[in-house]
């Protein structure tokens, strides 16, 4: 955050200075909260001064000498950098340093969004992390999305099939596997992903191998399909709450806007479709271009798959807008019933593949398999023209061939990927059933999920004051006193405070145990200083 | 149906190119020594394939670095987990002291500056991002590796001004030549950020002297830009002079932690020296921390699996094993490279001296009809159709000079080299022959093809459909 605390007529010149570069900014790139004001303030300022990025003014000759609190959000103002080292370039004439030479302006933003107190509670667990023998009063971690909980059975398949791992002299798979960096992918490799993404649907949609496109996460391919869906300044819509790497994925490099689409507890959260024309409005009123909708399905941080009904809405709102839609299903493994999860390739199916050019799904190993490490990432588009250029795009991010290899002999073998899948959900589903039964013994509501690997609770109640600021008071107090770390809604831009993310996928069952009597604990010491 | 970006229907990805023909001739009729004798035989590809067994007979003998263990343990979970950005702190130690090695241990590189990308592709894309902005401009000496045409300018939008390099002082990069690439920028109102240079380089096949170095410096001092050295082929370094680093030059002349220490940045891979460009391994390193710290952030796009980062990890901190290989690779490179310069020899065409590489920069200006690039085109088709070889023409490497192929003689067997060789001879031997009919003809075919061959786009050239060097 860029503040400047102000002495002196030096800071007053840099408080004018950036009074002057607001005035000439572009509607759009004010915050979307500004009510724009500025026509009132064409005059000298000689008197003014800058406070936590807002800036202050009051104009002398204006016709009128109200205060005018302007909130500037670092993040809406991408060459505010610029600015920032001209306004250092004073301070630092004075101090006789040499400013940095030019990095990009991509370089020194923020928008990789890693400076937010959300990374505050990562510093915490890091630390101090918990540790069941050597280290039990320390943090334990539940922001952390990771599927902890079916590893025996990767290596047991590891165990009884070496030959998906190792290399021997003379085995002349070494040679053609280093050398192999086409990235068309390795056929058997995106053959064996096609009947996964299948099986993990039920047999309900068909998938061709040759529509897949390999990404090193899926990080990249989301970060991919922007680029090629949209032109730096556009705008893609995406429901809150968000999983906050999408920030940095979709906006960092490519320059694109998110503008979201509002939804909250009153329906569980759900798009509705006035909360997707409000949004489309709200870009246009921003002269944004939307260029397309993103939805995570099953959705994270709720931990709920989208409704059948609420897919169709989307469909037809990008169809009539003639926008993009891309589905994240990388949780679409992790529902903890096979016939829950809809994936928008059955709606296509359904629909005939009419239309269904605008639509590509994205997906990774990461959660489902619990191989985050491995950078296991797919696009999967019905649009030819963008099956090729993110094929060639790819060149940037390929999967390492020997990941490929690894994972084509794992995904090739039925019995392994049935029993995997089947397995996988079951488990989740019991962790799942644990964590809501500690937490509604606490008094704690969620709310009802069926998928992912983390459960969106209600901590409403237990707000000092129902704003982002109370939210983060209270995660502060879960954080240091309760030494839990779990993810604020506001990180994930939810408009409701006192809805927190909490994981429950990556540790054991006792620790999970423990978090639960932790959070018990809490909720009994705020019942007693109620009474 | 909603339009694409404008970076979708551009054609800076480069592969709409006209010489992409000959990789597709090559896929639709490849040669196999025993399968198809007559088919056309691959030198336009830089991989190395001459020393594969011995990766082959370490990990043979170290089976836990690709099973998963680590002193007979299981560390799967871990490594299925590990998704950091800093990346395995093992495996960035062993690649520093591996690229130490490379350097006869002249410098010492801090694995805290190292970023870790999905090869040297995503490096200097990464780099970009960070070191400038759309419209930017960057200088890279002529001839140079198509494949920058579109990690530089694609997504990061950064155009390329070239510094012209000939054959008049076999392709060094000169003072007037920086200063004219500078001015040419300057006036097609671009701003300069940096130069780019590969050293050893793609595709001359040679090292860069200490006074081209130290004129870099000099270069990037007075201009206060960014220098990045694309050192992917360092360890191929087979004959003298040896290899110096620009790291090597800054310490010489005592720039350590001055201001233009922290505007040069490198860029490694495993892709050559290794021979293992499917496993995605590349670096960055930097002195500037800030750029470090954007480039590890960026790399999120591009992480190296941590299946592969454990196994070079092993295999790197294997010091007697890479003590061995580098040595190994030197003289097998070394011998490969005399073969194809003596083949080349008999066949009456000359190479650019070279001690570097994967590949010669090939002299057949005298077998052009023209001193111009329809000849070149012209004389390459030939080459590709007629003789069955698929080489690559200086042109796709931004040459100014026509009459130049880069070939490739790390990626065949012995045998097949020396069959390229023959062919190649008997290709020249009938050209002499005919020479005098062919002056004919020349003259006639001239007159059709201009016309045709002045309507070829002259985009950047991709060797593949991929992304070979």
């Amino acid at each position: 955050m860029f503040s400047l605390l102000c002495t002196g007529v030096c800071n007053l010149l840099i408080a004018n200075l950036l009074l002057v570069e607001f005035l000439h900014m572009g509607t759009h790139d004010l915050h979307p909260h500004v009510v724009d004001h500025r026509q009132e303030l064409k005059h000298i300022l000689l008197f003014g001064f800058c406070y936590e990025d807002v800036v202050y003014s009051l104009p002398l000759f204006s016709h009128s000498s109200i205060l005018y609190p302007v909130l500037v959000h670092t993040q809406q103002l991408p060459y505010r950098k610029g600015l920032t080292n001209s306004a250092r370039k004073i301070d630092m004439a004075i101090e006789n340093e040499q400013p940095a030479v030019g990095l990009s302006k991509v370089a020194v933003s923020e928008t990789h969004g890693e400076d937010s107190p959300y990374f505050a509670g990562w510093k915490a667990y890091d630390e101090n992390p918990y540790d069941e023998s050597s280290n039990q009063s320390g943090v334990i971690q539940m922001g952390l999305a990771e599927n902890q909980v079916s590893f025996d059975l990767l290596e047991k398949y590891l165990e009884e099939h070496s030959e998906a791992s190792s290399w021997g002299i003379g085995a002349p798979g070494f040679r053609e596997n280093a050398l192999f960096q086409d990235y068309h992918g390795l056929k058997s490799f995106r053959q064996a992903m096609a009947n996964f993404m299948e099986q993990i649907r039920g047999g309900r949609a068909k998938f061709d191998p040759d529509r897949i496109v390999l990404t090193a996460g899926a990080t990249a391919a989301n970060e991919l399909l922007t680029f090629i869906l949209a032109d730096p300044g556009d705008a893609l819509l995406v429901p809150t709450p968000y999983y906050p790497g999408l920030d940095r994925d979709l906006r960092w490099r490519t320059g694109v806007k998110i503008v979201p689409i509002h939804c909250d507890s009153s329906n569980n959260f759900q798009v509705t479709p006035e909360a997707l024309e409000a949004a489309y409005e709200c870009a246009e009123s921003m002269n944004l271009k939307v260029r397309g909708v993103l939805i995570t399905n099953p959705s994270n941080p709720l931990g709920a798959t989208i409704q059948r009904s609420v897919l169709e809405e989307i469909l037809d709102f990008v169809t009539r807008k003639n926008i993009h839609l891309v589905s994240d299903e990388i949780y679409s493994g992790s529902t903890f019933s096979s016939s829950e999860f809809i994936s928008i390739a059955e709606i296509l199916e359904a629909h005939d593949y009419k239309n269904s050019e605008r639509v590509h799904i994205v997906y990774s190993l990461s959660k489902d398999l619990g191989l985050p490490g491995f950078r296991v990432g797919t696009i999967y588009s019905y649009n030819d023209k963008v099956v090729t250029t993110a094929r060639r795009m790819s060149s940037f991010t390929l999967i390492s061939s020997q990941t490929q290899h690894l994972l084509a002999c794992m995904l090739s073998n039925k019995e392994f990927t049935e029993n995997y899948i089947k397995t996988n959900r079951e488990s989740l589903r019991k962790r799942y059933e644990m964590i809501i039964k500690g937490l509604k013994n606490a008094g704690i509501e969620c709310l009802k999920g069926n998928a992912g690997l983390f459960c969106w609770m209600n901590l409403s109640p237990l707000l000092e004051e129902s704003t982002r600021e109370g939210e983060l008071a209270l995660w502060k107090v879960i954080l240091n006193e309760v030494r839990l770390n779990i993810s604020p809604g506001s990180s994930c831009h939810c408009s409701e405070p006192g809805w927190f993310r909490v994981c429950f996928a990556n540790m054991s069952e006792q620790t999970l145990e423990v978090a639960l009597e932790r959070i018990h604990k809490l909720m009994e010491q705020r019942k007693s200083k109620e009474t | 149906m909603g339009l694409l970006s404008r970076k979708a229907t551009c054609n800076s990805h480069g592969q709409d190119s006209p010489y992409f023909l000959g990789w597709q001739e090559y896929e639709k009729n490849p040669y196999d020594e025993a399968k198809n004798p007559k088919g056309i035989i691959q030198m336009g590809l830089a991989e190395n394939q001459l020393s594969f067994d011995l990766l082959e007979s370490w990990m043979a003998k170290n089976p836990d670095a690709a099973g998963f263990k680590r002193d007979g343990q299981s560390i799967f979970r871990e490594l299925a987990l590990f998704q950091d950005y800093h990346g395995l702190p093992a495996f960035k130690k062993a690649l520093v002291d591996f690229m130490a090695e490379i350097r006869g241990n002249k410098v010492t590189f801090d694995p805290n500056h190292m970023v870790l990308t999905a090869g040297a592709t995503a490096a200097n894309e990464t780099l970009m991002f960070c070191l400038a902005e759309e419209g930017d401009a960057l200088l890279l000496p002529t001839p140079y590796y198509p494949g920058f045409d579109r990690d530089l300018k694609w997504r990061p939008g950064v155009e390329i001004v070239p510094i012209q390099c000939t054959s008049f002082n076999r392709f060094q990069i000169t003072a007037s030549a920086l200063e004219e690439a500078y001015q040419q920028a300057q006036k097609k109102n671009l701003r300069v950020k940096g130069v780019l240079v590969t050293n050893p380089s793609n595709p001359l096949g040679t090292t860069m002297t200490r006074g081209e170095l130290d004129l870099l410096i000099n270069f990037i001092t007075a201009k206060e830009i960014h220098l990045i050295s694309d050192e992917i082929y360092s360890g191929t370094v087979f004959s003298s002079p040896a290899f110096v680093s620009i790291m090597e030059v800054l310490k010489d002349r005592n720039l350590e932690n001055t201001e233009v220490w922290d505007r040069v940045h490198i860029v490694y891979s495993l892709s050559k020296d290794l021979g293992l460009p499917g496993f995605r391994v590349g670096a960055i390193y930097s002195n500037d921390p800030i750029v470090v710290a954007a480039a590890t952030k960026m790399s999120s796009f591009g992480l190296v699996s941590s299946q592969t980062q454990y196994l070079l990890s092993a295999m790197l901190s294997d010091k007697k094993f890479t003590k061995e290989y580098i040595s190994k690779n030197h003289k097998r490179l070394q011998k490969r490279q005399s073969k194809l310069v003596s083949g080349l020899e008999k066949a009456g065409i000359s190479c650019l001296e070279s001690n570097a590489g994967l590949f010669c920069w090939v002299d057949m200006r005298h077998l052009l009809s023209s001193n111009t690039f329809e000849a070149e085109m012209e004389l390459w088709k030939r080459i590709v159709y007629d003789v069955k070889l698929n080489i690559s023409p200086g042109f796709s490497c931004h040459c100014t000079e026509p009459g130049w192929f880069r070939v490739c003689f790390a990626n065949m067997s012995e045998d097949t080299q020396k069959l390229a060789m023959q062919r190649l001879k008997s290709f020249v031997d009938s050209m002499t022959i005919n020479s005098q009919s062919h002056q004919e003809l020349k003259n006639a075919r001239r007159k059709s093809r201009t016309k045709w061959v002045f309507r070829l786009s002259f985009q950047s050239f991709h060797d593949r459909e991929q992304d070979e060097r």
